[in-house]
């Protein structure tokens, strides 16, 4: 469904993607891991279409269309979700209006009704349910006064009420206690189907214990250096990624 | 016409005149000041942004004719209420008792011509209040409207008045024939405990152009609840000065909500006069502004006496050619101790051809009180519009979102859910959410 071609991108004129190859198929959860700085954040951001970034050079095919040619909605509509790493605080929105409002604008562009108040309200109940979320939270102000633990919730159950067919997951485990970390787990291995595809960005092995990648990648300095199964991730995790550094800058001599 | 505008006016202030009516007094002294100040010049600090004399510059001759309205006319332009609504109407400045409907009891309501009430029971609160406006409004606009008060009305809140039936005003300007200038003016009492709502609405029928130029008086006795909301929805060719004057007598609870959506050259004065201790006062406003519409909101909070408490918030939105103007003047007096009085405005400019001038203006002469403000300048937060688009919704809505989130916080001051519901509409509509 994505397919990532030697993408470079940036910000400001700093370069900070350095020829990105990555290929996510149906059914797959790929998981970035990497230091600091490696460039795992603004990956996320490229994909999703944050405006700030600059893409420089290569391709990223969804579905088969130009993905980097789409507006940020067209990417959403098209069925890419991003869960942010920091939800944005958006007071006078209520949490309820804000996700009728997308999940109907995603409607009509796949040529479908708007859901009625009845239908819009079954949905969300089940859905709150596979992240506890209250029903008070929803009525509040988009995220606004959220704690951490709700603010992520409340990422992935927009995931499942918008139901995408991509869902790019950017250190959804930051700031989580693990309790906290099982229920926002709990809600992507409930929506984690053979059809959809994630992109997992974190900087721990610990979310990867309880959403288990088909693959791991490292990226280091803008590049995939690594690529392997869940057990890189663990490897990784004994050995820190200086191991990585090293193997890297042992191959940049050779 | 401008340096005409005093012959002008005295002359037709002749051909009205009741000599007999015991307001003649009042009236003259309008049209001496008048006379005396003229219209405010070009360079005048009040009028700055505001170059009202601009909208004397054209052909008055019939403009101070009476309209011909009828009930239909009305009917397209009606506020919602739940039929407990007592609605009085104004057409071109006077109020007119035909089109009037009041739907509370005598004993919770009186409504009648300012010169009746000046001679009854009434008078010596027509006389202690009348004209207050006048100190705070040392120009000729403010005169202008007291020489041409002869259509005004006196309202009287009654104690035992219910809290929850609004009492509305429609200003209707009849300009089909014509540019018409309209100068209502009322005077509003408001008993010691009663709860009050008043709602001032404005309409002009026809495409010729009017203006406004009101002055309302509202003083409110011992606890006392008034709420006031002031509604601007009218066209580009009509124009309005208006001053809303209130003064608290007894320590009571005032709160006005000035919203603006629409029209040509707006100024509007609000004035919380705290002549008692404790009082307490809260001014929302919003101008949501597009086209060439100028809005000028001027604001003063008069702490008089200690222990007052006073809570302003101005928030605006600015597209096109718009303009817009906050001043918002805070005095605190010398006998005024321990006066709390905060002060706030806030905008948004969208139009790269739209302005905003906004300044506080604090006189403190006490020394133990705390007083606030601030304002702000700024665009929509892009991380706040990414975050809406990144979810699939169009930018188009994703700014409307936010702009209406923006309002809410004065929309939730309009106490009356019908009325709210009716401005959260309008809003809407002109920020065009739509999916």
């Amino acid at each position: 469904m994505l397919k990532i071609t030697n993408l470079h991108a940036g910000i400001e004129g700093k370069k900070i993607l350095n020829g990105i190859n990555l290929e996510i198929k149906a059914g797959e959860v790929h998981a970035i891991m990497g230091p600091n700085g490696s460039g795992k954040s603004t990956l996320a951001s490229v994909l999703a279409g944050r405006t700030n970034f600059e893409v420089l050079e290569g391709t990223v095919e969804f579905f088969g269309k130009d993905l980097l040619d789409m507006t940020p909605e067209e990417r959403a509509r098209e069925g890419m979700f991003l869960a942010f790493q920091y939800p944005i605080e958006i007071p006078g929105v209520s949490t309820t209006n804000f996700i009728k409002t997308a999940v109907n604008e995603g409607r009509k562009h796949r040529g479908q009704e708007p859901l009625d108040a009845v239908a819009f309200l079954k949905m969300m109940k089940e859905r709150m349910k596979l992240v506890h979320i209250e029903q008070s939270l929803l009525s509040r102000s988009l995220n606004e006064g959220f704690s951490g633990g709700e603010k992520k919730r409340n990422e992935i159950f927009q995931m499942t009420m918008l139901e995408p067919k991509l869902a790019i997951l950017d250190e959804t485990d930051s700031g989580l206690d693990i309790d906290a970390l099982r229920i926002v787990a709990g809600g992507v291995n409930a929506y984690r189907n053979s059809e959809n595809g994630f992109l997992v960005v974190t900087h721990y092995q610990r979310l990867l214990d309880y959403i288990v990648p088909d693959y791991v990648h490292v990226l280091f300095n803008g590049r995939i250096v690594k690529s392997g199964t869940k057990d890189l991730a663990l490897e990784l995790e004994e050995k820190g990624y200086d191991f990585i550094r090293n193997e890297v800058e042992l191959a940049e001599q050779l | 016409m401008m340096n005409e505008a005093i012959p002008f006016f005295t002359e037709k202030f002749r051909e009205q005149q009741n000599t007999a009516s015991a307001l003649a007094g009042f009236r003259q002294k309008g049209l001496d000041r008048f006379s005396a100040l003229g219209l405010p010049p070009v360079k005048h600090e009040e009028w700055k942004y505001t170059r009202v004399s601009a909208l004397f510059n054209r052909d008055f001759d019939k403009q101070l004719d009476t309209g011909n309205v009828t009930v239909n006319d009305l009917d397209n332009y009606r506020l919602p209420h739940t039929g407990s609504a007592t609605e009085l109407v104004f057409v071109n400045g006077r109020y007119s008792a035909e089109l009037s409907v009041t739907r509370h009891s005598d004993k919770e309501l009186a409504v009648m011509p300012l010169d009746k009430a000046a001679v009854n029971g009434y008078g010596l609160i027509v006389e202690n209040n009348l004209g207050h406006s006048a100190q705070y409004h040392p120009d000729g606009i403010n005169a202008l409207n007291t020489a041409f008060s002869a259509g005004g009305i006196f309202i009287h809140a009654k104690r035992s008045i219910a809290g929850d039936s609004p009492v509305y005003i429609y200003h209707v300007t009849d300009s089909r024939n014509g540019f018409r200038f309209s100068q209502p003016r009322s005077l509003v009492y408001v008993d010691s405990g009663a709860s009050f709502q008043l709602v001032e609405y404005y309409v002009t029928l026809g495409k010729d152009g009017s203006f406004t130029n009101e002055v309302i008086e509202i003083a409110a006795e011992k606890d006392a609840v008034v709420h006031y909301y002031k509604i601007q929805h009218e066209g580009p060719e009509a124009n309005h000065v208006g001053t809303t004057h209130f003064r608290q007598l007894g320590k009571c609870l005032t709160n006005a909500v000035t919203i603006t959506l629409s029209g040509g050259l707006i100024r509007n004065n609000l004035n919380m006069i705290m002549e008692s201790e404790h009082g307490e006062s809260h001014m929302y406003g919003l101008y949501l502004l597009n086209g060439k519409t100028h809005v000028d909101n001027h604001t003063i909070v008069d702490n008089v006496k200690p222990h007052c408490f006073s809570n302003e918030l101005y928030k605006g939105i600015m597209d096109e050619k718009s303009t817009g103007v906050f001043n918002g003047k805070i005095f605190v007096r010398n006998d005024a101790q321990k006066t709390n009085a905060y002060q706030s405005n806030k905008n948004i400019l969208i139009g790269d051809s739209s302005t905003i001038n906004t300044k506080p203006q604090l006189e403190i002469y006490a020394d133990d009180v705390k007083c606030s403000h601030g304002c702000t300048i700024g665009r929509l937060d892009e991380d706040a519009l990414f975050y809406l688009r990144a979810r699939g919704i169009s930018e188009k809505n994703a700014v409307s979102l936010l702009l209406h989130a923006f309002a809410v916080d004065i929309l939730e001051n309009i106490k009356p859910e019908p009325l709210k519901m009716y401005v959260d509409e309008l809003i809407s509509e002109r920020l065009e959410f739509n999916f």
